[in-house]
């Protein structure tokens, strides 16, 4: 007897959570964000969260945002994505490169839900990819590095070889040679997003060589801190403005400005007119914001810089306009051509005058 | 070729410094038969700790007190699991590191710099002056001289004295030194305490030194490279010192050689041979050199009633 109302129970229970799930489901959108660093870190992953916030503040009690900090780029990742769509997720947000395959893998297994990959390449019907162009903001960098370096050396502390970052070099590059041909780019590959021992090491070692600018495409804040101890070193902040460390050495920053993106794609879920697409915006849609240029800056070169920044926001310049060569000297753009964007989303050689190889 | 081989050396010192304190804690702790896999969870209590303590109060002595007494804690942790309630070592060593990140990263969450703490170089008076070696050597900050002298100590205490002896007896077999009338848990928890200092210590130079900064996860597993390394030193002091300072030259020496177009002696050597190079060459000489054994009861839980 007394199972059988266990049962009867249990049934009943079963009944009204498969009656009552839909009905909160649509009073309130679940939003999950997979970040690979901790939210603290002060860059990449802190943005990410912020922007997050920003969003989850925007809706108000209309979502209900989670997120999962520090997961590892791999498996894990899976058992975290999967984890966060049996919580009832609507839509997952995967903030970093490594997330793309654990990505596709657990949205084949739950196809009502939702996912954003940041980053990546690979899209399904519910995998949708978004990403900024940061190059156009390592464009400016690239120009200010040329101008402010005396030494003529720049150090660049380099994370991980996929193309988002060797853009991000070819680009800087580019800009900091067409106005210095002096320029020389140190480059540092330290296999990792973020490892602030690692970076610390790494941009000491570019300041010990003799560079007076170290640019980064790594996560933490530690290069700066390297820079302050330094003394003349100029630093750029990478995914969050890191103003703190201005108006030295930090110089300016390139801002990712994920929140109206997140705004409109969570409140596309909630229209039900969701569709996968492929986003990658730069500074003129405003998702690759240009920190402020400190008082650091001669006042002549900050205006040359952000007539550049906004030549490129207008659409009338390309960083990646022609002529230009590949590493080992053949062709690659002709005087005037421009880059279409697949090419450069897939970018995997250096242009002439760089040094080093690039891993693979 | 823009590398100073002088900088280069005397940064060798600096990025070598956590891995050698944290160690040679654990090479004491182990000689007296305890296996703490820990290390790392200890390091990054220890810099989170120095990193609040030192900038609540503007001194890095302070700070680096408050790491190796939170390195100290979280031994006693484990101290207590193991050595009173016998858990096993392996398990509970392991479960350390987990507690430990997470405690630093909740002790970590909100807390804001309040005064700047700088640790200044002391140029030893006389040495320092001393062409190459003098910049090398002797310009550096006090805990990279208190890791040498620690070393040092440990060699001599180990190698020379009674206490040494009688450490070593309670690693090597804590029934005979217990039927001796040996305090075997007296011994291996005064070695855990010192294990968990030193772990403190050498995270705090990660947060106020080398970094300095406090981030998530900021030792990165440098405290299981040092438990590497205690093993491929085979328990020695002066063999660890070499581990050390080998894995600390060649992670700054690959960083530079990229800084440099990735050239060794005009020949283009690949990023990714490049980064693999410290663990390689610390495994290689190490296990060329080794000729040790683990102490006889390591890992091993001690009841005086077996």
């Amino acid at each position: 007897m007394k199972r059988r109302t266990l049962l009867a129970t249990g049934a009943g229970a079963a009944m009204a959570a498969a009656l009552g799930l839909p009905a909160r489901a649509q009073a309130k959108t679940k939003v999950g964000f997979i970040y690979v660093g901790p939210i603290n870190d002060g860059g990449w992953t802190q943005h990410h969260h912020e922007n997050a916030l920003m969003m989850a503040e925007h809706f108000g009690d209309a979502v209900e945002f989670v997120y999962q900090e520090s997961v590892p780029e791999g498996p894990d990742a899976e058992r975290a994505i999967t984890q966060m769509c049996l919580g009832g997720a609507n839509i997952v947000f995967t903030t970093s490169f490594g997330f793309m395959d654990p990505t596709i893998n657990v949205a084949a297994k739950f196809p009502d839900v939702k996912f954003e990959h940041a980053t990546g390449y690979k899209t399904a019907d519910n995998v949708s990819v978004y990403s900024a162009k940061f190059h156009e903001g390592r464009a400016v960098q690239g120009f200010l590095a040329g101008k402010m370096t005396k030494s003529n050396k720049v150090g660049y502390i380099a994370s991980v070889p996929i193309p988002e970052v060797i853009l991000g070099i070819n680009a800087s590059y580019i800009h900091a040679k067409k106005v210095n041909p002096d320029v020389e780019f140190k480059i540092i590959w330290i296999f990792e997003w973020l490892n602030p021992a690692k970076e610390a090491d790494a941009a000491k070692a570019l300041i010990e060589q003799g560079c007076d600018v170290v640019l980064q495409h790594t996560d933490s804040t530690a290069p700066h801190q390297a820079a302050k101890d330094a003394g003349n070193v100029y630093t750029f902040g990478q995914a969050a403005d890191m103003a703190e460390f201005g108006p030295m050495p930090r110089i300016s920053s390139i801002i990712d400005n994920w929140a109206p993106y997140y705004i409109d794609r969570v409140q596309a879920v909630m229209d039900g007119t969701w569709a996968s697409k492929n986003t990658w915006d730069g500074i003129g849609q405003g998702m690759v914001g240009i920190g402020e240029i400190s008082d650091a800056v001669p006042a002549d070169i900050k205006a040359e810089a952000e007539a550049l920044r906004d030549s490129i926001a207008s659409g009338a310049y390309n960083p990646f306009t022609g002529p230009l060569n590949k590493q080992d000297g053949s062709a690659w753009l002709a005087d005037g051509e421009v880059a279409d964007d697949g090419v450069l989303a897939g970018l995997s050689f250096y242009v002439e005058g760089i040094e080093g190889d690039i891993p693979s | 070729m823009d590398i100073n081989p002088i900088l280069l050396l005397a940064a060798l010192m600096v990025a070598s410094t956590p891995i050698l304190l944290a160690a040679i804690g654990e090479l004491v702790t182990e000689r007296a038969g305890v296996l703490n896999l820990g290390v790392e969870g200890m390091m990054i209590m220890g810099a989170v700790a120095g990193y609040i303590v030192g900038h609540s109060t503007g001194s890095p002595l302070a700070g680096f007190a408050g790491a190796a007494a939170a390195g100290i804690g979280l031994s006693l942790v484990f101290a207590i699991l193991t050595q009173v309630l016998l858990t096993n070592q392996t398990a509970t060593g392991l479960g350390l590191t987990l507690f430990g990140m997470g405690l630093a990263s909740l002790m970590g969450q909100g807390f804001e710099p309040a005064l700047p703490v700088t640790v200044s170089k002391i140029a030893i008076p006389g040495l320092s002056s001393i062409p190459v070696l003098g910049p090398i050597l002797f310009q550096h900050d006090a805990i990279v001289y208190l890791s040498i002298l620690l070393v040092l100590a440990v060699y001599l205490v180990l190698g020379y004295s009674r206490a040494g002896l009688i450490l070593r007896a309670v690693g090597e077999n804590h029934d005979a030194a217990h039927a001796l009338g040996y305090p075997v848990r007296l011994v291996r928890l005064l070695a855990i305490m010192f294990g968990g200092a030193c772990a403190g210590l050498g995270g705090a130079y990660i947060s106020l030194v080398r970094v300095p900064q406090w981030i998530d996860g900021i030792t990165a597993g440098a405290g299981w490279i040092a438990l590497a390394i205690v093993v491929f030193a085979s328990w020695k002091p002066w063999r660890l010192i070499g581990g050390a300072y080998l894995f600390g030259g060649m992670t700054v020496l690959q960083l530079n050689i990229q800084g440099d177009g990735g050239k060794i002696f005009g020949v283009t050597v690949p990023v990714e041979y490049l980064s693999m190079t410290p663990f390689v060459a610390t495994i290689v000489v190490l296990v060329v050199m080794s000729a040790g054994r683990a102490p006889g009861s390591l890992g091993k839980s001690f009841h005086a009633s077996n």
